[in-house]
């Protein structure tokens, strides 16, 4: 490091800290303020200082029941994508031998195509007119089209499913792939069946990559606003909506101010918690 | 005695390329075998096949009267230490050591005993509790084998675990490695380049070479009777001689000698000499050599250090270049007389022209001398009838390949 | 090495028919997207019945989509100019220096990746305000750039660990100074990672809208024009949209993949990132 000069050194850590300085810490310090103020009758904002808001939250069941509807939902979908994407990870990293780029691209296009598109696809396929309902009545497995396809926390688990799947595969794969093969080998030699092999060597080792997958998984979907208005209907309402309401029409910005750092505290505590987990389980 | 593993005619082909081309050997119960060959040759292949990872594409493997070659790799009563140990990352020493038990569902009870016996014969006890990743290479060499050995299998497959460790530390381990088979009794099965190593360590050799066994027999028989020029190069030095073999005597450039072995009555045959089996004739000395000894005159060209004696490079009048081992620090120059037993010019066949011998050691284990040079070698009986897949190095060599195994005679059996 | 085949293991059957239809659901959306963008009777429906490229043409005549498309085109190029700007000496300071407060600033760096990005965008809505700036593209574009600054930062870093250091030294040795290295030296082999950062940067920024939602002003970008769409009802020409988008984000990732993976073998360089990244 002593061949980069101080002046070096300034140049290229200055501007950088300055930005994020300005354009991060700053405005989420301006959001922690906006957590104690409040809103006058006449919507202005008044800078007078409490913990009013917070109270309200507490006080308020409706805010807890939002709050765990939608943590029950991010929980949900979560499991989900753990579902699908692990025996996908797994099935990828130690089978697919020919073709592995390929299939690993096939996974992360979905990926890159705009989270509007693909919730309004759901939309299209899940609606009473969709093509769910259209598929299923022309080979007359029902009459009358099904209602709670769509606008139900059904629907918003089935896209937000869709979604972040390949956000749960991915750190699985990573972690899946750099167990040494010669482990496997070493297990087997030793006698345990390939299923053995599995349960005690492999996804004991891919538990980093697991819980990485997990936490994205949960936090994206906890704090995710689009699903809910998109399919959700009334009772798919999650608490970004409240948030985004507050903002909105329901004009109050101190109290989704505090909503929203609950949330930032919930999810800096959350990640903390899952590094320290991975950090005494890493073994590499 | 029947072989305790009996590998039949073993080939395996990846792509274009044949890794095994039938290879025939048998293992003694008890014995300490070595696999020696030069990377590409197919060793580390074959030891995959014994052990589960890779499926001939024809042959069998037999181990008593079971056959092996269908069982995947958890039901062989087979176990390997990795060449790169392969310990699990996430299990301490001691859960290491046991995992083999527990999996095929040893007695909870005596599990941790057997552990710790395992790790006592390694020496590595105080390391019970530690996670693999804290250990130096050596200590998880050793739990390595110690996770192999507590099983109690019936045979022990080693790939080449001594080769990431340095020098000392590799020696100190072949000694321990000896002595710990010697105690336990299992047969190993024992995969390494390092010719050396092979020959300090085994019971007996098996040299393979581009996928076929050029020579299987103890390390002294190998070293003293080379059945083929790459045999005689691969293990120590030699120099090879091509002589030509006609009315009993074999002339290799100015150097000739009286030969009468029968297959060699006319053509071309090839001499091992070993360095060392070659004498300076000291400048006083008048008489004549004895009937059995050879001698010839040469320019010295160069002189090595070579440890305990020095390398000095010959040249003959005809060109041939030649390696002999003297005293270290001898000071030699210009043109001097050489000499060498007649006895130690060992025919040898061509690189790949022997099918090696599948059989067993007669008097199974431990390395014995060999009979001396006037019989046939007992540890290599000829079950081995000219194979098909010569790939000699000339034609003439060819032809004399393709006749009878001389009677023993006054050259030394083959 | 990390990766290597397990050669000779039978794929059992029920793991290749579950990854099968894993896949099938990962694609099953948007295929239908993409046959019903040719569906003569529109959106819905079963089976998809006459053919048709007319919700095309009608897109094509969408003056005010494309001009959407224009306005999310220069955001994300101006993001990723800034993204990059920042990042770059960003992952350089990771890189080689060493300053009070590092680790905080690799971690609150990251934070707008991890966090849901209306947080972002709340925050950033606050400050503008409090500062006093009407919302517009360019507070978009401000609010992109700041988001996506750890994207780059996070490729450039990981371009760095392959960088031979020597080669810098070399070019100190004999005589050129830190900023004649850094052109000639250091650059031309941070130019993938640079294109690989940039190419995912502009993908995010063009579908972004999370934090867009709360800086947007007067003008919309594509993301955000679809959706006000949306919330009117469901129109075809959104199908034939989507189903462009998807070309061009496919187009993209094979463009991405191929310069994240060409210097080495494998795919174990590519998990390191994703569009949310990690």
């Amino acid at each position: 490091m002593s061949m980069y000069t101080r002046g070096y050194k300034a140049v290229v850590a200055v501007p950088p800290l300055l930005w994020v300085t300005v354009f991060l810490l700053l405005p989420y310090s301006i959001l922690f303020c906006y957590s104690f103020w409040s809103v006058s009758p006449l919507q202005v904002i008044v800078h007078s200082w409490s913990f009013d808001n917070y109270r309200e939250l507490v006080r308020n069941p409706i805010y807890a029941l939002v709050l765990f509807r939608s943590m029950r939902i991010a929980a949900t979908v979560t499991l989900l994508a753990l579902a699908l994407g692990y025996p996908l990870a797994y099935f990828l990293s130690f089978f697919a031998t020919k073709r592995k780029d390929l299939l690993y691209q096939l996974v992360i296009i979905p990926l890159w195509v705009s989270y509007l598109v693909r919730g309004y696809a759901w939309k299209t396929i899940l609606g009473s007119d969709g093509v769910l309902n259209g598929f299923l009545q022309y080979f007359h497995l029902t009459h009358h089209p099904v209602g709670f396809f769509l606008y139900s926390p059904f629907a918003v688990i089935l896209t937000l499913t869709h979604i972040y799947t390949p956000f749960a595969f991915l750190p699985i794969y990573a972690s899946l792939e750099h167990i040494p093969r010669n482990l496997l080998e070493a297990s087997q030699d030793l006698g345990a069946s390939p299923l053995r092999t599995f349960w005690r060597v492999v996804f004991p080792l891919s538990i980093p990559g697991v819980l990485a997958g997990a936490t994205f998984a949960f936090v994206l979907t906890l704090g995710d606003f689009l699903a809910p208005l998109l399919v959700g209907g009334p009772s798919g309402i999650m608490i970004s909506n409240i948030v985004v309401s507050l903002f909105g029409a329901a004009y109050n910005w101190p109290l989704g101010a505090a909503i929203s750092l609950c949330m930032l505290l919930l999810v800096v505590g959350l990640l903390a918690g899952v590094e320290r987990l991975e950090k005494k389980l890493s073994y590499s | 005695m029947t072989p305790l593993l009996s590998i039949r005619s073993l080939t395996k082909r990846f792509g274009e390329r044949e890794v095994l081309r039938g290879v025939s050997l048998d293992i003694a119960s008890g014995e300490f075998l070595t696999i020696l060959g030069e990377s590409g040759s197919g060793k580390t292949t074959l030891l995959r096949m014994i052990a589960g990872f890779e499926q001939p594409d024809s042959g069998e493997i037999w181990m008593g009267d079971e056959r092996l070659d269908g069982l995947p790799a958890y039901r062989r009563p087979v176990n390997t230490v990795f060449q790169s140990y392969a310990l699990f990352p996430h299990l301490s020493v001691r859960e290491n050591v046991a995992y083999g038990l527990r999996a095929q569902g040893a007695p909870r009870a005596g599990i941790f005993g057997r552990v710790a016996q395992a790790l006592a014969m390694v020496k590595m006890s105080e390391f019970e509790r530690q996670s693999p990743a804290r250990l130096s290479g050596g200590q998880q060499q050793r739990v390595a084998l110690a996770r192999a050995l507590v099983n109690r299998p019936k045979l022990l497959l080693l790939d080449e675990p001594l080769s990431a460790l340095d020098a000392n530390l590799r020696r100190q381990m072949q000694t321990e490695l000896k002595s710990l088979q010697r105690e336990v009794g299992i047969t190993f099965l024992f995969v390494t380049h390092d010719q050396d190593e092979a020959m300090a360590l085994s019971d007996r050799v098996a040299l393979l070479r581009a996928g076929g066994l050029e020579q299987v027999a103890t390390p002294r028989e190998i070293y003293n009777h080379p059945e083929t020029a790459y045999v005689a190069q691969f293990i120590g030095h030699t120099n090879i001689l091509r002589a030509e073999v006609s009315g009993g005597v074999a002339c290799a450039g100015t150097i000739a000698w009286r030969w009468g072995g029968s297959a060699y009555s006319n053509g071309t045959a090839l001499f091992s000499l070993r360095p060392e089996a070659i004498r300076v004739v000291p400048p006083a000395e008048t008489g004549l050599p004895s009937e059995d000894t050879v001698r010839f005159r040469a320019r010295v060209a160069t002189q090595t250090f070579g440890g305990a004696s020095d390398f000095m490079e010959i040249v003959c009048p005809d060109g041939q270049r030649l390696r002999v081992r003297v005293p270290s620090g001898s000071s030699l120059e210009g043109e001097q007389r050489f000499e060498f037993d007649l006895l130690d010019a060992i025919p040898v066949r061509p690189a790949g022209s022997a099918a090696a011998a599948a059989t067993t050691p007669s008097a199974g284990a431990p390395s014995t001398d060999t009979p001396s040079t006037d019989a046939p070698s007992a540890d290599t009986p000829s079950a081995d009838a000219p194979s098909a897949d010569v790939t000699p190095a000339d034609a003439a060599a060819a032809e004399v390949a393709a006749a009878d195994t001389p009677p023993a005679g006054e050259g030394p059996a083959q | 090495m990390t990766s290597a085949d397990t050669k000779g293991q039978k794929v059992p059957r029920w793991l290749a028919n579950y990854a099968a239809g894993v896949y099938a659901f990962l694609y099953l959306p948007i295929l239908v997207l993409v046959i019903y963008s040719f569906n003569g009777q529109g959106i819905g429906g079963f089976p998809p019945r006459g053919w048709t490229l007319n919700w095309y043409s009608i897109l094509f005549g969408d003056a005010e989509l494309w001009n959407t498309v224009l306005n999310s085109v220069l955001v994300a190029l101006a993001g990723v100019a800034i993204s990059i700007g920042l990042g770059l000496p960003a992952a350089l300071a990771l890189d080689r220096t060493g300053f009070p407060g590092k680790a905080i600033f690799r971690r609150v760096v990251l934070l707008p990746l991890i966090l849901p990005g209306i947080i972002t965008g709340l925050s950033l809505l606050m400050f503008f305000v409090a500062v006093g700036m009407k919302l517009s593209l360019f507070t978009i574009v401000l609010g992109h750039g700041t988001a996506l600054i750890s994207v780059a930062t996070t490729e450039i870093f990981a371009g760095l660990q392959k960088f031979d250091r020597a080669q810098e030294e070399a070019s100190l040795d004999l005589g050129a100074n830190h900023w004649k290295t850094f052109l000639r030296v250091t650059l031309p082999n941070l130019r993938v990672s640079i294109i690989a950062a940039a190419l995912l940067i502009f993908t995010l920024s063009m579908d972004e809208i999370a934090v867009s939602f709360f800086l947007i002003g007067r003008e919309n970008t594509l993301p955000l024009e679809i959706w006000s769409r949306l919330r009117r009802g469901i129109t075809p020409e959104l199908n034939a949209i989507s189903t462009l988008i998807l070309l061009f984000s496919i187009a993209l990732i094979v463009v991405w993949y191929r310069l994240r993976t060409r210097t080495e073998r494998g795919v174990q360089a590519a998990p390191a990132l994703t569009p949310a990244g990690l």
